[in-house]
């Protein structure tokens, strides 16, 4: 009897250890299907970080550089829209941010004047129409999403605020762009 | 029903293929003999309208892929090498771009006869299920093949559909970047939306032949409701009687279906995708093809991305559920008074979700004097709900509150005037009854 049970054992760790390599082996042809899907070298190469000369954009006016395939807005703010903007802190708004939490510092300092947000509407990707809307920020044409000149959603679909993008100052008048994030 | 076949092999050679593969015999069981309900209406020619309109898709779309470049730079282009160069080409092509039209609206037809003769009830449901399967992959053909021209909404389409799958809590920006193969909706993604596109069509093949299968298996509701009972007095062969009655369908479908290839070919569509793609510039309005309006509608009325995304979703899988979600024993609207008040006010419903999806949100829908009461948001907001309500609130409670009129005792007797409840002059025309 006893016999009989180890054999038993042994036929069933064999089949159960055959069973799981063959498992591993399966799966793990599954994941060049998979991942095949991905962005491949070739546009993750095109996404390499950017770097942006400021200088050549004035006093309220802005720029869009299409980087990684969606557009990156560059706003130079005006005096006036930096006031209202900051005015406009106290207000109730659906993804609560200070103005000063809008821009990247300079040693140490905010550069408020420079708003640097990934120009995709964060409900469903459109691209917002600048100077325009409610607020004369941004305004997504398609479902009516009112984004201010800090890009803070403020009426309509859009559950946040346009992303900012990962960057960084080189100097004053100069960005390095390195990366995009999701607005979740 | 199965079993009916009086297929009888006659050549020696016949009968030597029978034996080793009885596919004639099949054949000829399910579109010869098989016994239809005498008493079926026009609203029942749509699903043989609807194979007809599959094959012709996959026909044209084949040949329109002979000389379409799935490339960004390329495919906008090879579009119009297609309407100008290719011979007949602006035929195939818009035969391929209406047929997509007249499939949905076909399919939405076939999808409210079912709702009002409840044809999804037991032990029809499994038939149904599978009629909902090739819904959501006609949609999902459709959605891709609506990119591939390459035009403004073909991208700015493509942009607001992926982008729904973001909504999905942690992991939705990574699906959406493996849906895309990049960082936004590019040459990756028109790429293997064309293989999907070509890849589709036939899976909703392999669907349509499951559907068949259980419809032969259970056998063809009927605009009374009342099962089969007996077959040489309630049914008629497939052949000849279904066939012709499909085939003058088909004629019928068929000049509609023309009419708009030949003189209104751009009507349906959306002029805006005769501009090329342009990913730095959204189109002013993005509006989906019609087809997809009252849902369009149902994703903006919710304020919430998620919500809306489910909710919109949630519309179309909830027709899943709907043997379960109608309680009523009795199969046919016709029977049931008050289910077809109910039932006429969900397809202005979903009408009016359609026309909503159409508008700007803003849109002032109701004005009293200078203020206005009701926008397009607000509208929409309430037909959304009404259209929920109808499948879990209404739908159930009906089955239990209300009387329903007196069956006939068969279908011959509906057909022949011979039952009680149903008038004789009304029985006899079935198909002008609704």
């Amino acid at each position: 009897m006893s016999s009989m049970t180890v054999e038993g054992t042994r036929r069933d760790f064999l089949y159960l250890s055959t069973g799981v390599v063959g498992a591993i082996g399966g799966a793990s042809m599954v994941w060049p299907f998979v991942a095949q899907l991905g962005p491949d070298a070739e546009t993750r190469a095109a996404g390499a970080p950017v770097e942006v000369d400021l200088s050549q954009i004035p006093e309220g006016q802005s720029i869009t550089l299409k980087w990684r395939g969606q557009p990156i807005f560059v706003r130079h703010r005006t005096e006036q829209e930096l006031k209202t903007a900051d005015a406009d802190d106290s207000k109730s708004m659906p993804d609560p941010m200070p103005d000063a939490g809008r821009s990247a510092k300079f040693n140490g300092k905010v550069q408020s004047k420079w708003i640097i947000v990934q120009g995709s509407c964060t409900h469903l990707g459109c691209i917002p129409v600048k100077n325009s809307g409610d607020y004369n920020g941004w305004y997504c044409p398609c479902h009516g999403s009112h984004y201010d000149n800090a890009g803070r959603i403020r009426k309509g679909p859009a559950p946040k605020n346009l992303v900012l993008p990962e960057y960084a100052f080189l100097s004053e008048s100069s960005i390095r762009i390195t990366g995009t994030r999701s607005a979740a | 029903m199965q079993g009916h076949s009086t297929y009888v092999p006659k050549s020696s050679a016949a009968k030597w293929f029978e034996a080793r593969l009885p596919i004639i015999g099949l054949m000829h069981s399910s579109f010869v003999s098989y016994p239809t309900p005498k008493n079926l209406n026009y609203f029942w020619t749509f699903g043989g309208i609807l194979m007809v309109m599959l094959m012709s898709q996959i026909i044209t779309g084949i040949m329109l892929a002979m000389h379409y470049t799935p490339h960004v730079d390329h495919a906008f282009a090879s579009v119009e090498h297609i309407m100008r160069d290719v011979n007949f080409g602006w035929l195939i092509r818009y035969l391929h771009m209406n047929g997509a039209h007249m499939f949905f609206f076909a399919v939405y037809l076939h999808i409210f006869r079912g709702m009002f003769y409840g044809s999804y009830k037991a032990p029809r449901e499994v038939l149904w299920i599978l009629g909902v399967v090739i819904f959501l992959l006609m949609m999902a053909t459709a959605f891709m093949g609506y990119v591939l021209p390459w035009g403004q909404m073909s991208l700015w389409g493509a942009v607001v559909i992926t982008n729904l799958f973001s909504a999905i809590p942690l992991v939705g920006q990574t699906i959406v970047e493996f849906l895309w193969g990049g960082y936004a909706v590019d040459n990756p993604t028109l790429n293997r939306f064309f293989s999907l596109h070509y890849l589709l069509p036939f899976m909703i093949f392999g669907v349509v032949i499951l559907h068949v299968w259980a419809l032969h298996v259970v056998g063809q509701n009927n605009p009374t409701g009342v099962e089969v009972k007996n077959l040489s007095k309630d049914t008629v062969p497939f052949t000849p009687y279904a066939t012709v009655k499909d085939a003058f369908a088909m004629v019928c479908f068929f000049i509609f279906f023309l009419f708009f290839v030949f003189y209104q070919p751009n009507q349906l569509g959306h002029a805006d995708n005769y501009i090329m793609a342009d990913s730095l510039k959204t189109p002013a309005h993005i509006v989906p093809e019609w087809y997809f309006l009252p849902f369009y509608a149902i994703l903006r009325s919710v304020p919430d991305k998620l919500g809306g995304v489910m909710a919109m979703g949630g519309a179309v899988v909830i027709l899943a559920f709907l043997p379960w979600l109608d309680t009523s024993k009795i199969r046919s609207g016709s029977f049931r008074p008050a289910f077809k008040i109910f039932f006429f006010v969900f397809v202005v419903v979903t009408v009016l979700l359609g026309w909503v999806g159409s508008q700007d949100t803003g849109a002032p829908v109701l004005k009293f004097g200078e203020n206005t009461v009701l926008t397009m948001v607000g509208f929409g907001q309430i037909l959304t709900i009404y259209y929920f309500a109808h499948f879990l609130i209404i739908l159930p409670m009906l089955g239990l509150f209300e009387r329903p009129l007196a069956l006939p005792a068969s279908i011959a007797d509906s057909v022949l005037g011979g039952g009680h409840g149903m008038p004789i002059g009304a029985a006899a025309s079935p198909e002008i009854k609704g």
